[in-house]
């Protein structure tokens, strides 16, 4: 067999693959974008980007009711955003087998919060399994696709940032020859949820959650390694690695299906121990479950809830040993992320700032608005919240501070989620002002095609949203569309639609500068003239990490390799210093 | 656990730490060792702070470093080398690009770039390896290699047939970079 190091996504997409998937939709979202990425090398499996996450979920679902295994990937949020059909596809099992993969992100190294997903397990009452490195990855994704399928149900697969994005070895297997046929089958009983199909399925659920605690007692994918056989643990996923640093000698107890949880086989391994711990990361999920059998434990008295768990603060949190923290030297400059030189929505936040604008916020690289020196956001909830929340403060503000309201919203995150505020703004006539930042691409997530790009994950040439259009069917006027390189413009059209006592919306049009495709035009680097700088930082203003202040000239400074000539610093400068090479 | 071996990659994103600490597990995977690495992606791609974790031996449990067991800390900046140093072991090693990128508070003029780095960190951790990798992959002839240089500075330090370095460059670099970088890697194991 062949050994190769691969991620836990790589993993995940790999045993998708072994295990005969012909579907994979997702919306991407960190850290399990790289998952459909992967996928899209196999050329067996259809595999496409969603506009988001209910979209990826619903279409996984008909390939899964059309007898096709079907593989559905998102970030935890994503869950709240498909967590309607996925409570009733609970309810009507499967035809093929349908696994949801979601990854969280403990420690919120990429997100807005922290949210355990396995309390979505047990709240739509899918069976979930959770591995703790790559080549559990891969067995996991093809044992939930059986397990799926043998027990008519969904399945969900965890993972965490530690997982998705940590490299092990792992042992290839094949692709199975003989994949069935999909087809039209009619089962309205099973696919039908009206209240009198659906009462019935809800026995069945229940019945299907016992069968599957029982079985789980007996699978390898639930065991125990015998350690000095003086203190026990249960545990799942990393912390299980984390376990097997910090306590080498103890019993463990490894849940490989999180729910529902082997409850006869935790009643007979914790009766063996006068000292029992429950390491797991964020929530005290099972926990919560454990005590409730009347079972005592120590567990989130002494670990925390919040972050992720390492080596050592398992070790500080039980037995109080200190470690060296990760950058503790609060006197060192810090190193946030920053836009990318020549990023189309810098010089539009400028002049937000300059406009003193309330600017609702959303998700996408224009979030990193919010830092200095751009600093203008004010809200940011979740994607496509932007727009609600424009419209909602707006009716609570005076007149004036009305005017001050701005939404901002990406391309993807307009068609994720926000074309919907958009709808309730225009039709129960507020007078907001929303600003879709239209690049082209979901970019923060490292760029991913969306409905706006032209381009298919498959690199195949597609439709394209027409924006101004789409604003224009649901009623806005006022649709005004710029290029946010030229400032004056920007600034000008910025203040006009504010003002203004009706909902409008301006669109940006500038492609995010590392979609080489987008960027076929050569542009010069620009050099600042030292002879004309005043040294007066107007420039600085802008951030952009080309830009840098000479402390012993007093001079700005560009650094031409990074530069990429959008000349949106030379339109701050009021003393012409910003030069083009060549000029 | 004691046979595990830790090295902490640090530097900026877009330096390369991530293809370099692909080729060092790859390597080590060859060299018939169980192998895990860990790194952040997302936000800190965006000109943050960049680490990746790379831990090798006979069985490796976690793939985070545990915090104050990193015996090499491979560092790709000075300010990120400073930042990370807490990590080390006793008697852990320092491989150190001498590179000062100015993070954003210094390029505004709101802060000073620390003076005096390489000093403080040679102080700190004696035996400490400098090495000038944007010279030297200029000199190699091309200044995106300098990840390269740095890891042929790593080899020196490491227990690896030098074969085993040579067959993943060859593997991962591609094609028509790879004379360039081959360079590079020989000029950093004689740096
Ligand atoms: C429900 C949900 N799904 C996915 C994500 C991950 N995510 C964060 S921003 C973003 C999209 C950003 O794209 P866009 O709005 O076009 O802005 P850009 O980054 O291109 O500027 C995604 C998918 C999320 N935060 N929430
Ligand atoms: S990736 Fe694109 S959208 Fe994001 S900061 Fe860079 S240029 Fe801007
Ligand atoms: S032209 Fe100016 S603003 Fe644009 S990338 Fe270059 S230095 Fe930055």
């Amino acid at each position: 067999m062949e050994k190769v190091l691969l991620s836990g996504n790589e993993a995940i997409a790999r045993g998708a693959y072994e295990a005969g998937v012909l579907v994979a939709s997702a919306y991407p979202g960190t850290p399990s974008t790289e998952i459909l990425e992967n996928v899209i090398r196999y050329k067996e499996i259809d595999a496409s980007w969603a506009p988001n996450e209910k979209v990826a979920l619903e279409v996984g679902i008909g390939a899964s009711f059309g007898g096709a295994r079907a593989l559905v990937t998102m970030k935890h949020v994503g869950v709240n955003v498909a967590a309607d059909p996925l409570f009733t596809l609970s309810y009507t099992g499967v035809r093929g087998g349908l696994v949801l993969v979601v990854a969280d992100d403990p420690e919120l190294h990429s997100s807005q919060n922290e949210q355990d997903s396995r309390n979505y397990a047990k709240f739509s009452k899918v069976p979930m399994f959770e591995p703790a490195d790559s080549q559990e990855a891969l067995e996991y994704t093809r044992l939930a696709f059986e397990a799926g399928e043998r027990f008519d149900t969904p399945m969900f697969l965890r993972s965490t940032t530690r997982i998705s994005h940590a490299k092990s070895i792992v042992r290839l297997g094949e692709r199975p020859a003989d994949i069935p046929q999909p087809s039209l089958v009619r089962d309205a009983a099973k696919l039908v949820m009206l209240p009198a199909n659906a009462r019935k399925r809800h026995y069945v659920v229940e019945e299907r959650l016992r069968q599957m605690e029982e079985w789980s007692c007996s699978q390898s994918f639930n065991r125990i390694e015998k350690g000095a056989g003086k203190v026990g643990v249960i545990t799942a996923g990393v912390a299980y690695q984390y376990v097997k640093e910090v306590m080498p000698d103890a019993d463990v107890l490894k849940i490989g299906l999180v729910y529902p949880l082997p409850k006869q086989l935790i009643r007979d391994f914790a009766a063996s121990y006068e000292t029992l711990y429950v390491v797991e990361e964020l929530d005290p999920y099972m926990e919560e479950q454990i005590r409730a059998m009347g079972i005592k434990v120590i567990g989130k008295d002494k670990l925390p809830i919040c972050g992720e768990l390492t080596p050592g603060r398992i070790q500080k949190a039980l037995f109080g040993k200190e470690s060296p923290l990760e950058d503790n030297s609060p006197e060192l400059p810090s190193r946030p992320p920053n836009m990318c030189p020549g990023c189309p929505h810098r010089g539009v936040f400028m002049e937000l700032n300059r406009a003193k604008a309330y600017v609702t916020g959303d998700i996408g690289c224009y979030t990193l608005g919010f830092l200095p020196p751009l600093s203008a956001m004010d809200t940011c909830v979740c994607m496509g919240a932007s727009i609600g929340n424009a419209t909602g403060i707006s009716k609570v503000v005076s007149e004036e501070e009305q005017r001050k309201v701005v939404a901002v919203i990406g391309d993807s995150t307009f068609l994720h989620t926000g074309i919907n505020g958009l709808m309730d703004m225009v039709y129960n006539k507020s007078a907001s002002t929303v600003i879709i930042l239209d690049n082209r691409i979901t970019a923060m997530t490292g760029r991913q095609e969306n409905p706006t790009s032209g381009y298919m994950l498959n690199e195949q040439e597609t439709y394209r949203v027409d924006m101004e259009q789409l604003c224009r069917s649901v009623g806005v006027e006022h649709v005004k569309v710029i290029d946010p390189y030229n400032i004056a413009l920007t600034r000008k059209t910025i203040r006009e639609e504010m003002a203004r006592p009706e909902t409008s919306v301006i669109i940006t049009t500038r492609p995010c500068v590392l979609v080489p495709r987008d960027n076929m035009d050569k542009r010069m680097p620009l050099y600042v003239d030292h002879d004309k700088c005043t040294g007066c930082k107007a420039c600085l203003r802008l951030g952009c990490p080309a830009i840098s202040w000479d402390e012993e000239k007093k001079k700005s400074n560009i650094d031409k390799i990074i530069c990429v000539g959008c000349k949106v610093c030379q339109q701050t400068c009021g003393f012409s210093a910003f030069i083009e090479y060549g000029e | 656990m004691n046979d595990v071996k830790n090295i902490l990659l640090a530097g900026v994103g877009g330096q390369g730490i991530l293809l370099a600490s692909e080729v060092l597990s790859e390597v080590m995977m060859m060299a018939g060792m169980d192998v895990k690495k860990n790194e952040i992606h997302g936000m800190s791609q965006r000109g943050g702070s960049v680490t990746s974790h790379v831990r090798y031996g006979d069985k490796v449990y976690s793939s985070i470093i545990p915090e104050g067991e990193v015996d090499i800390l491979f560092s790709f900046e000075l300010l990120e080398t400073m930042r990370y140093l807490p990590l080390l072991r006793e008697g852990g090693r320092v491989i150190v690009n001498s590179l000062k990128i100015a993070p954003p508070s210094v390029a505004l003029g709101k802060q000073e770039y620390p003076a005096d780095l390489t000093e403080e960190i040679a102080r700190r951790v004696p035996g400490t390896t400098i090495v000038n990798g944007l010279d030297l992959a200029l000199e190699a002839g091309n200044p995106k290699t300098v990840n390269t240089v740095l890891l042929g500075a790593l080899s020196n330090v490491l227990d690896v047939d030098k074969e085993l370095w040579l067959k993943a460059l060859n593997k991962m670099v591609p094609a028509k970079l790879l004379d360039v970088n081959l360079k590079a890697f020989e000029l950093g194991c004689n740096a």
